[in-house]
């Protein structure tokens, strides 16, 4: 059980560019904490600097009180289970997870009893006397939990460790990790870029671009305050929707139209020329289906309709100009996706019946509309 | 009808192959089976005709020779600790090719291949002479350095590619779990380069068993000649009338290790040894 805290850490490799800039991270003791962000943001380098896999350029790494700058991985009594498992393929599975005791020299009948106990955690006691290649992708997973939580290391790190299994072995993984996670009360730092592992198994989340944390905080937080574009467009699925706007005389006037805005929103972005907007999917709905109807609603046409079963996706291109079209493809771009054409995904209701190639009425809920700088992507309203 | 095709196919193929590897060995062995006069007497045949036969003799006369006792003991000796201390050395270089960035990786990797390209036969006279100097001529430890130096190279090429397939992560996990870079080398990598390493073992002792240049410029007495030196001095009596039986006898006995070592060796060349160490 230990604290980590990340002080201003800095990597930088032979050609001077940062895969980690200037990033600071206290993990709380017991904490699960993600780093989570589009490929090369520099997770996994921060993730492997913790545990002393990569070296730190400047800045500190303490654990547990104690500054671990220059302490050789096997000092630093961490626990960490990697992307491709890493299991050793000419040891047992009984072996492999024996091996850091082995190495730390403990007794035949102190190994055998911690074995037998991670075995019996993960369910693997029939398969003890196997070898990894005779296992299947979630067995083998099993095994590398094995193998860190067999020894009392002061944290647990985990590299992506579900990208490798198919959809439905990672969600049961995903709930295993979480429930072992609580059970062991041990501080973990779990590295993913896939948002629904950060965002169900985090206490805290902290999101990452281009070497520079974006922001830390509650998953909650996260969806619901985001603190300028990037981590808008990257957390939540499918994505915020981002339209031109501008505000004036407490209105804000998006491609769809002119719809009221709350005052203390207003009153931050007022008169600051051209805007991004960000709403949530599931910030519109289908006027006809709402009680007691709505003043902010728009009609539209419908393109595409993809209905779930409790709920619907609807897809409506729109128009923009060139510059908010090039601003939504950089933005896509870093998120790791594409954006094809300019166009809004509403989630509606599951029992409204617009149809593709109609024009529908949309209520649009401004109370929750996000509006951001274009030029920073700071978001003018976080808070409100 | 295609598969019995396809199997008639095969075994025609894997005959005429046995047929022409094993032709000689054949041939030598019925020699060594055959009296020293039917072979003087020329057209001695495939099998013994009868009178000609020596039965186990020619064999009994090889063993009790001194000076083949002698030679098969060099030989071995000197072959196991050039193959052992190669190993050893090409391990450790291999890994560190495959492993560390370091200035001139590409200068020792190239004139390790250099060394190896190098004909014998023009480094035979200079080793004669430097041996000389030293004092290491009609030694083991004359002829276990031009073997070391001569099967390193390909040692540690093979070896290095072994290395370069193992994944990154092994050594990181081991480390992570507790280990010094040793252990995490001999404990994970070693076991998993296990295959390279024996393949390793089985050039480096072929390339020291079968040397003749070597072995019969840089000796001169029983003190360290190898055997295939040693049978080119198999003379019986006559000089002019050289004793092939006795010759093809010692050749089959001189067979028998190699065979030996290399189905030891075999067993342990496990294909696919590395795989479930990573993914699914």
């Amino acid at each position: 059980m230990a604290t980590i805290e990340m002080k201003n850490i800095v990597k930088k490799y032979g050609d001077g560019f940062p895969a980690v800039n200037d990033i600071s991270i206290d993990v709380a003791d017991g904490e699960f904490v993600i780093l989570v962000g589009p490929s090369g943001c520099g997770k996994s380098t921060l993730l492997r600097m913790i545990v002393g896999l990569e070296d730190i350029t400047s800045g500190d790494m303490i654990v547990d009180g104690k500054r671990v700058n220059d302490l050789a991985p096997r000092d630093r009594n961490l626990a960490m289970v990697f992307q491709n498992y890493a299991l050793y393929p000419h040891l047992t599975v009984y072996e492999n997870i024996a091996f850091p005791l082995r190495l730390a020299g403990k007794s035949e009948s102190e190994i055998d009893q911690k074995v037998r106990e991670a075995s019996k955690t993960l369910e693997l006691d029939e398969h003890l006397e196997r070898k990894p290649a005779n296992l299947s992708g979630g067995q083998r997973q099993r095994v590398a939990m094995g193998r860190a939580i067999v020894r009392d290391a002061k944290a647990f790190l985990f590299d992506e460790p579900l990208s490798n299994l198919d959809a439905k072995l990672r969600g049961q993984m995903r709930t295993e990790i979480a429930r072992l996670q609580k059970r062991l009360g041990i501080t973990t730092v779990y590295v993913t870029h896939d948002q629904t592992e950060a965002m169900t198994l985090g206490d805290r989340v902290a999101v990452m671009k281009r070497g520079v944390l974006q922001q830390l905080a509650t998953p909650r937080e996260l969806y619901e305050q985001p603190v300028n574009l990037f981590v808008a467009g990257f957390i939540g699925s499918p994505p915020m929707n981002f339209l031109p706007a501008t505000v004036e005389g407490g209105k804000v006037k998006l491609p769809f139209g002119d719809f009221d805005l709350p005052q203390e929103k207003a009153a931050k972005t007022e008169g600051k020329g051209l805007l991004m907007a960000g709403i949530r999917p599931e910030h519109f709905e289908d006027a006809s289906v709402m009680d007691g109807g709505s003043d902010s609603t728009f009609t539209a046409k419908i393109d595409v309709r993809e209905w779930l079963g409790d709920q619907q996706y609807a897809y409506i291109p729109y128009e923009a100009e060139q510059q908010v079209q090039d601003q939504l493809k950089e933005l896509a771009k870093e998120v790791d996706s594409e954006s094809l054409r300019t166009q809004l995904v509403v989630s509606l209701d599951s029992a409204s019946r617009v149809e593709e190639g109609q024009e529908a009425t949309l209520h649009i809920d401004t109370r929750k509309m996000h509006l951001f700088d274009p030029s920073s992507g700071d978001n003018l309203t976080v808070g409100l | 009808m295609n598969m019995t095709k396809n199997r008639v196919g095969i075994v025609i193929g894997c005959a005429l192959i046995l047929g022409w590897c094993l032709l000689p060995v054949a041939w030598i062995i019925s020699l060594s089976f055959k009296s020293q006069e039917a072979i003087t007497n020329g057209s001695p045949g495939f099998f013994p005709s009868s009178g000609t036969g020596a039965g186990w003799k020619n064999y009994e006369d090889v063993l009790k020779d001194d000076q083949f006792k002698h030679a098969i003991f060099n030989s071995i000796g000197i072959s196991l600790i050039s193959t052992v201390l190669s190993v050893i050395i090409a391990t450790l270089a291999a890994y560190a090719i495959a492993r560390l960035e370091f200035r001139g990786k590409r200068f020792v990797l190239t004139t390790a291949l250099v060394i190896a390209m190098f004909p014998v036969v023009s480094l035979v006279s200079p080793l004669f002479d430097m041996w000389r100097t030293f004092g290491i001529y009609d030694t083991w430890l004359g002829l276990i350095l031009p073997y070391m130096s001569f099967t390193l190279p390909l040692a540690i090429w093979t070896l290095s590619a072994f290395f370069r397939e193992i994944p990154w992560e092994m050594e990181q996990a081991a480390q992570v779990d507790g280990a010094t870079s040793w252990q995490a080398f001999r404990k994970v990598i070693v076991p998993l380069a296990a295959p390279g390493v024996f393949t390793a073992a089985i050039l480096t002792f072929f390339f020291a068993w079968n040397d003749f240049v070597f072995g019969i410029s840089l000796t001169s007495t029983e003190n360290a000649r190898p055997i295939p030196a040693a049978l080119s001095f198999f003379v019986g009596a006559d000089p002019f009338n050289r004793p092939a039986s006795l010759l093809a006898a010692g050749a089959v006995v001189a067979t028998i290790p190699i065979i030996v070592i290399v189905l030891f060796f075999q067993r342990k060349i496990v294909a696919g040894l590395t795989s479930g160490a990573v993914k699914g």
